[in-house]
């Protein structure tokens, strides 16, 4: 039943036409020469020219990296030990709210989570800049992590660690000699998914941030709510050519890493 | 010792910030605006005390929410929300499922592929996917250029700024949240029910009723709540591509709180938003719940 009919390759043509094409146009458009953003009028790369020379933008951009780097970091660690007590902590005092609130910023809608954050930062008269962004950004992301680390340590062998335990290893050892090895393609994965999310995200950081930080997103959001701007255009450009590398490399990475697991797993049983 | 570290150290995090802030946001909307920093009455003062708790029980009230009740913008920002949110679902579905389909129909090689190809939009800057229509619907746009050109139309349709923006926008950015779950249901459905069906007198599009849709509508239901959860909240397609036409309730409680600097109806939004989410969210745990127990 593995055939290609002319329904699916009609149906996958056209689904991954309107998945590309508009991102396809936005990267042609960005080496247009005219300041009129939809008629062509020859091929430049000026606007990536302009776009460098803008230090707001490479200021917003730096605040933004620093803000994913710092805040998705403290989310991996926060996440991962909240996916480690979900799964292995056994039952303690207020298990079930601590589940819902590991879930509930991941069905939250953007602008509740950022309103409620701001009024605790006003409430408690923390200035708001990078600081403020970064506590945001960790609080959703770690929920993000979580969910992708619990889900690799719910389908690992549990007997490994307790054959750990068992030969002596400390639980700290344990976690640190088996565990951590195993589940680091998740933890990896979460790191990567929060890091993005932060650097994609508008609406939170614009109620977080203050006027002394401004990320990136928040900076192309006051430029195109004018419309569509050529500067844009490059910059757009330049950001999803990162993303595409990263990604793409990322899911080479996985695939190998997979089959050598595979291999190693096929030499273990052999023996 | 160790194991009390490892639970509290996640846990009072989120309770500082996520419940507290929560709590904060109820409790303005109970509040009273005012021409202050911070714009709104009662303070809770702790230096008063027990009398200063006292009063600052006294003076909340549910003004907020009757204010909401009385002013049909909000009624009318909620229903649209829902009702956009319902009609660019279904739109998702509808385009996702055929892409969903080819994919788990397509040989084996090709599907590591396509599925690198769902999610890599997913990574891309959301704000910049939005973005990206501005400039095909647009007025002058690439749409309407081309339209011109093949001579379908002799005037430019206005397209952006209109509801019909924001589907496009919603069916655009959501598309992979559904194509997966569709693509994780049907990929593991056996293609022997087909053939059987088919031996035994089923035309392809009975089949296709009668066997594919059943099995995959797990994929359907979870695809489904994916996209509607979300978009119900959703404030940068509205505002970017619906233009003054669309209400959607995260436009409002936006605008409300940046524009009119009305932080306590501002909180009374949020608090209807997410009760109007719950049922939704409910349900879509449910039915994760059931999934994983039929896995399992």
């Amino acid at each position: 039943m593995r055939r290609l009919t002319w329904f699916n390759v009609t149906s996958l043509t056209l689904g991954f036409a309107f998945l590309y094409l508009p991102m396809v146009l936005l990267i042609v458009y960005s080496f247009n020469e005219s300041k009129l953003v939809t008629v062509w009028a020859g091929f430049s790369t000026k606007w990536y020219g302009t776009l460098l020379r803008n230090e707001a933008f490479l200021d917003a951009a730096w605040v933004t990296v620093q803000v994913a780097f710092v805040s998705s970091s403290i989310a991996t660690v926060l996440g991962t030990m909240a996916a480690y007590v979900m799964v292995r902590g056994g039952r303690f005092l207020g298990r079930t709210l601590f589940s819902g609130m590991i879930y509930a910023p991941l069905v939250m809608p953007e602008v509740i989570t950022g309103l409620s954050l701001l009024l605790l930062f006003i409430g408690i008269g923390l200035d708001r800049g990078i600081l403020t962004i970064i506590l945001a950004h960790t609080t959703f992301s770690m929920c993000y992590v979580s969910v992708v680390v619990s889900s690799r340590l719910v389908s690992f062998d549990r007997s490994l660690e307790e054959a750990a335990l068992d030969l002596g290893c400390s639980p700290m050892q344990a976690f640190r000699l088996v565990t951590l090895p195993i589940i680091a393609p998740a933890v990896i994965s979460g790191w990567l998914l929060a890091f993005t999310l932060s650097l994609d995200d508008l609406v939170i950081a614009s109620f977080t941030a203050g006027p002394s930080a401004t990320t990136l997103p928040i900076k192309i959001w006051s430029s195109i709510r004018l419309g569509v701007s050529p500067e844009i255009n490059a910059l757009s450009t330049i950001l999803i050519a990162v993303v595409s590398v990263g990604v793409i490399t990322a899911s080479i990475i996985t695939k190998r890493s997979a089959l050598r697991q595979q291999a190693e797993e096929r030499a273990a049983e052999r023996l | 010792m160790r194991r009390a570290v490892l639970i509290l150290t996640p846990y009072l995090w989120l309770l500082a910030l996520f419940l507290v802030p929560f709590i904060i946001v109820l409790k303005i909307s109970l509040s009273d605006t005012a021409l202050a920093i911070p714009p709104y009455t009662p303070t809770l003062d702790f230096a008063a005390g027990w009398q200063g708790f006292k009063d600052f029980l006294g003076a909340l009230d549910l003004e907020n929410f009757t204010f909401l009740s009385t002013d049909d913008l909000y009624w009318k920002a909620y229903l649209s929300s829902v009702r956009i949110a319902l009609i660019a679902t279904m739109l998702t579905l509808l385009v996702g499922y055929p892409i969903a389909y080819g994919m788990a129909r397509a040989p084996e090689h090709w599907r590591a592929t396509l599925m690198l190809l769902v999610i890599l939009p997913f990574w891309t800057s959301f704000l910049i996917r939005v973005y990206s229509w501005m400039g095909i619907l647009s007025g002058e746009g690439y749409l309407n250029q081309f339209l011109l050109w093949t001579g379908l139309i002799s005037e430019p349709l206005t397209i952006l700024n209109t509801p019909v923006a924001v589907y496009i926008g919603i069916v655009y950015t959501y598309l992979p949240f559904m194509i997966l779950p569709i693509y994780a249901a049907l990929e593991r459905m056996d293609g022997s029910l087909l053939e059987a069906a088919e031996d035994l007198g089923c035309s392809r599009v009975t089949a296709f009723w009668l066997i594919t849709i059943p099995l995959s509508k797990n994929g359907i239901i979870a695809g489904c709540f994916l996209v509607f959860i979300p978009t119900i909240g959703e404030f940068v397609i509205p505002s970017l591509l619906g233009g003054s036409q669309t209400l959607m309730i995260g436009k409002v409680l936006w605008e409300e709180f940046f524009n009119n600097r009305d932080w306590p109806v501002a909180s009374a939004v949020a608090v209807i938003l997410l009760l109007i989410l719950i049922i939704p969210i409910i349900l879509f745990q449910r039915n994760e719940q059931k999934q994983r127990e039929a896995d399992g």
